[in-house]
């Protein structure tokens, strides 16, 4: 075998504490090796020119590149190679930049442990077989988790394209959080005006199927081929028949549920559509504080139903559906700012969150759209605005900037002034955070042409006098105590990862952070990818977004999608498992313990029975290598041999520089 | 057959092996050199598709042929990119460090834990841990004397094994 040796220089990143050219001296010694050079970046095109000229010149049939993380460029090596009439699988890499040069300062332990990475990289080429790939069909439907902004662009941009949407919303109704916005920074645009006609899209398209009130249970499969089970939860109504008169929210005797779309500010009946532009317009029963299926006694709604449609006896139900890829757009949960006692702990009634204020601003909202104070109704004169309120505070374990409360603060108070010409309005920050476009204008317009007092400095403590309370806090630009006595308090609560977010990473088995938000596959140039083939990734799930960022992300998904589904044929990782079938006994042990059901019990000639790989289905984890009794099942690129020749190399590496 | 350089300070390297699944700890080791969180020397990572894939033998095997230690690190359980491997491997792993304790190597010079992608702190506090550990222990001994094995009869050894058929002690034997 002939193989050629490439030390990466990366610019400066490995070479100022890697001696790269002594590695590539040193490999020469390597068993097979047949070349080695060192290059200033061998990703680039010079460099991998370089990779294709050697393999020409040198009649190389494996090439190892000693330089970044194989998770970074593993495809491209693999592709100079493929240019040059190499199987793509000859390829080896050492990670000398993640795993050496840029976690030691050493220089000269440095240089030696890239040697090693070499050696055991070189060890395992030269047990490498070219491997060649399968195809396999595409289904092109796409499933879109969450129907929120994001969401519903991604959904549409994949409806409009041609291909099937099914799209699952855990709420009664789609919009998310941007349904309950009143107006969007920093175009105070009316949010239900510019987001209801494509809400109405989605109700309407032919491409789309809308399951709302409905979870993702089970998610099975792989790219190309997923099967999904989805939880549509009871509503108690028939929503084939419902038209959504409202007839029974009229007549309903109990009146005191509480009403999740207007954050808790106000009640509503047991049976509800949470607003008027809300898709589907359908109704639901809330099972809690429904007389009938509490106590058996009521079903007013069932009478005057007009298309009767209610159903008490009415069972959650799981519909599969067959999808080639996933997009989820899960968004996020507002923080509960009741861990923090100093601000009442959500027990003064006046002391209320940013959300909250959106829907008593909104003229949908249960005020139409005057600005009241939840304790006695009375307008507030003086609002006080208390931001990074669970952002950017270790103390309550959220360290992140939630990015998007500076604006909607800014707006608030902006608005707050429009409502309540009278009023003085005041926001305790830490710092002004506006990079979007046309942001900074218009925190600045907020501060000179509304008159808010911005005030820079935390809020220790908010205590009530009388009917008003006390905001105090410090002004660190002054470098004084503040307190200022305010009718209304209102908190920029920051964002959190939605609460379920990490068991639904788990069944898409795709990664998470500490925080729950889902983790793209490169936080750079793979901003909406996953690790997980055909599984995407838009919005907030990835931790906070404004609405221009999750529309975007919508699109960005939905391009990934389309790009996905514009091949008939999916290319299948030859990186599975292979059965010999002159060692397999037929013990079954290897089907027994696949997590995806890839392998199969068929019969040889002979009569015996033998374990068989279904390609396309295996995902390569190798577990069942690991089972067989008999090393007759081995996963390919990671054989056995493979893998002990890389701990031989390294555990007896002898290395004189 | 610790590395026999020169340039290394004499005590300062050991021989530590890690066995990474590629996509929660290899990520994880990624993410902690992309923050530059600084790490003693010792590591050098075998990457694996899951720690399902990691067969206890490839550890004894380490640990027998030289090793001063093995670290094992994969998904976090329920976190698995193959859904179950590394409850398999917590399984094998388990049963593994009672068999090390048999065969003479210590246990405690082998760890396996669980760090994901964006743990990056985390593995820089794994490896610091894990390496003072060994040095703690200091090298292993070597597989021989109490064995029987020396190094002149595990070079014989190799060599009939490499050999295969041809050797004059198959040849003896048939």
């Amino acid at each position: 075998m002939r193989i050629g040796v490439f030390v990466c220089h990366c610019g400066s990143n490995i070479a100022a504490t890697v001696d790269c050219p002594a590695v590539a001296e040193q490999a020469k010694k390597l068993q097979d090796v047949v070349f080695t050079t060192d290059t200033m970046y061998t990703c680039s095109e010079p460099g991998q020119n370089e990779i294709i000229e050697a393999i020409k010149e040198h009649k190389l049939d494996g090439v190892v590149v000693a330089s970044c993380s194989p998770r970074m460029h593993e495809a491209t090596f693999r592709r100079a190679l493929e240019r040059a009439g190499l199987n793509r699988y000859m390829l080896e890499m050492a990670n000398i930049r993640e795993h050496v040069s840029w976690i030691g300062k050493n220089k000269e332990r440095n240089t030696v442990k890239a040697f090693e990475l070499v050696s055991i990289a070189v060890a395992k080429l030269r047990n490498d077989q070219p491997l060649y790939a399968n195809k396999f069909d595409v289904t092109k439907r796409v499933l879109v988790i969450g129907g929120g902004v994001a969401g519903i662009q991604a959904a549409l941009d994949c409806a409009d394209a041609g291909y099937q949407v099914v799209m699952v919303e855990r709420e009664q109704s789609i919009g998310g959080k941007m349904a309950k916005i009143d107006k969007t920074f920093p175009t105070v645009d009316c949010s239900s005006c510019i987001l209801g006609p494509k809400m109405v899209d989605v109700s309407q398209h032919e491409n789309i199927t809308l399951y709302a009130m409905s979870e993702v249970e089970k998610i099975e499969g792989y790219v190309g081929n997923f099967d999904v089970q989805v939880r549509k939860k009871a509503t108690y109504v028939n929503w084939d028949n419902c038209t959504g008169c409202g007839a029974c929210m009229e007549k309903c005797p109990s009146k005191k549920n509480v009403d999740k779309f207007n954050e808790g500010i106000s009640t509503c009946t047991s049976i509800n559509i949470p607003f008027p532009q809300a898709i589907p317009k359908k109704a639901a029963i809330n099972p809690e504080g429904c007389l009938m299926l509490q106590k058996g006694k009521c079903g007013v709604c069932a009478k005057i139903c007009p298309t009767k449609c209610i159903d008490f006896e009415q069972k959650d139900e799981i519909v599969t559906e067959k999808v080639g890829a996933v997009i989820a757009a899960t968004g996020y949960d507002m923080f509960d700012h009741s861990v923090y006692k100093q601000y009442g702990a959500g027990q003064y009634p006046d002391v209320i969150t940013s959300l909250q204020y959106e829907r008593l601003m909104n003229a949908s909202g249960p005020t139409g759209g005057h600005i009241k104070r939840p304790s006695d109704g009375k307008e507030p004169k003086k609002v006080v605005f208390v931001q990074c309120v669970g952002s950017r505070d270790p103390a309550v374990g959220r360290p992140y900037c939630s990015g998007f409360c500076c604006m909607y603060t800014a707006k608030q108070a902006i608005l707050t002034k429009d409502h309540i010409p009278d009023s003085d309005s005041y926001v305790f920050y830490m710092d002004i955070r506006s990079p979007g476009k046309g942001y900074d204008e218009f925190t600045r317009r907020a501060q000179e042409q509304y008159g808010v007092q911005y005030l820079r400095g935390r809020v220790s403590m908010i205590y009530p006098k009388g009917d008003r309370y006390i905001v105090r806090g410090s002004d660190t630009l002054a470098g004084t105590q503040v307190e200022v006595e305010a009718d209304l308090v209102v908190l920029a609560v920051g964002a959190e990862s939605a609460k379920n977010a990490p068991a639904l990473a788990e069944k898409m088995r795709i990664s998470y952070d500490s925080y729950g938000f889902f983790m793209e596959a490169h936080p750079k140039l793979k901003p909406v990818e996953t690790n997980t083939a055909g599984v995407y990734l838009a919005g907030s799930c990835l931790g906070p977004r404004d609405i221009p960022t999750s529309v975007g992300q919508g699109s960005a998904a939905a391009a990934k999608v389309m790009t996905l589904f514009s091949k008939d044929k999916l290319e299948s990782d030859p990186q599975v498992s292979r059965v010999n079938t002159s060692r397999c006994v037929g013990c079954m042990k290897c089907a027994a313990t696949c997590p995806f059901g890839a392998i199969k019990e068929v019969t040889d000639r002979a009569g015996n029975v033998k374990a068989e790989v279904i390609e396309t289905v295996c995902q390569g984890c190798g577990i069942c290598t690991v089972t067989c009794p008999q090393g007759a099942i081995q996963l390919q690129h990671f054989t056995d041999n493979q893998i002990l020749a890389e701990v031989n190399a390294l555990c007896q590496a002898q290395v004189d520089f | 057959m610790s590395g026999s350089s020169g340039l290394l300070a004499e005590g300062q390297d050991l021989r530590i092996v890690g066995f990474l699944c590629n996509w929660c700890s290899y990520g994880g080791a990624d993410t902690a050199g992309v923050a530059r969180f600084e790490q003693p020397t010792d590591l050098r990572v075998i990457r694996v598709p899951c720690s399902g894939r990691i067969d206890p033998l490839f550890i004894a095997r380490a640990l027998m042929s030289g090793a001063d230690g093995v670290l094992v690190s994969g998904c976090h359980p329920r976190d698995c990119h193959y859904a179950e491997g590394n409850f398999y491997a917590r399984r094998r792993f388990e049963m593994l460090k009672q068999f090390l304790s048999v065969t003479g190597i210590d246990p405690e010079r082998f760890h396996y834990t669980w760090v994901s992608a964006s743990e990056g702190q985390r593995w820089q506090d794994v490896v610091t841990s894990f390496t003072e550990r060994i040095h703690k222990l200091g090298p292993a001994p070597k597989m021989s004397g109490g064995t029987g094995y020396d190094e002149e009869c595990l070079k014989e050894i190799a060599a009939a094994v490499s050999c295969g058929e041809q050797c004059p002690c198959h040849k003896e034997k048939a």
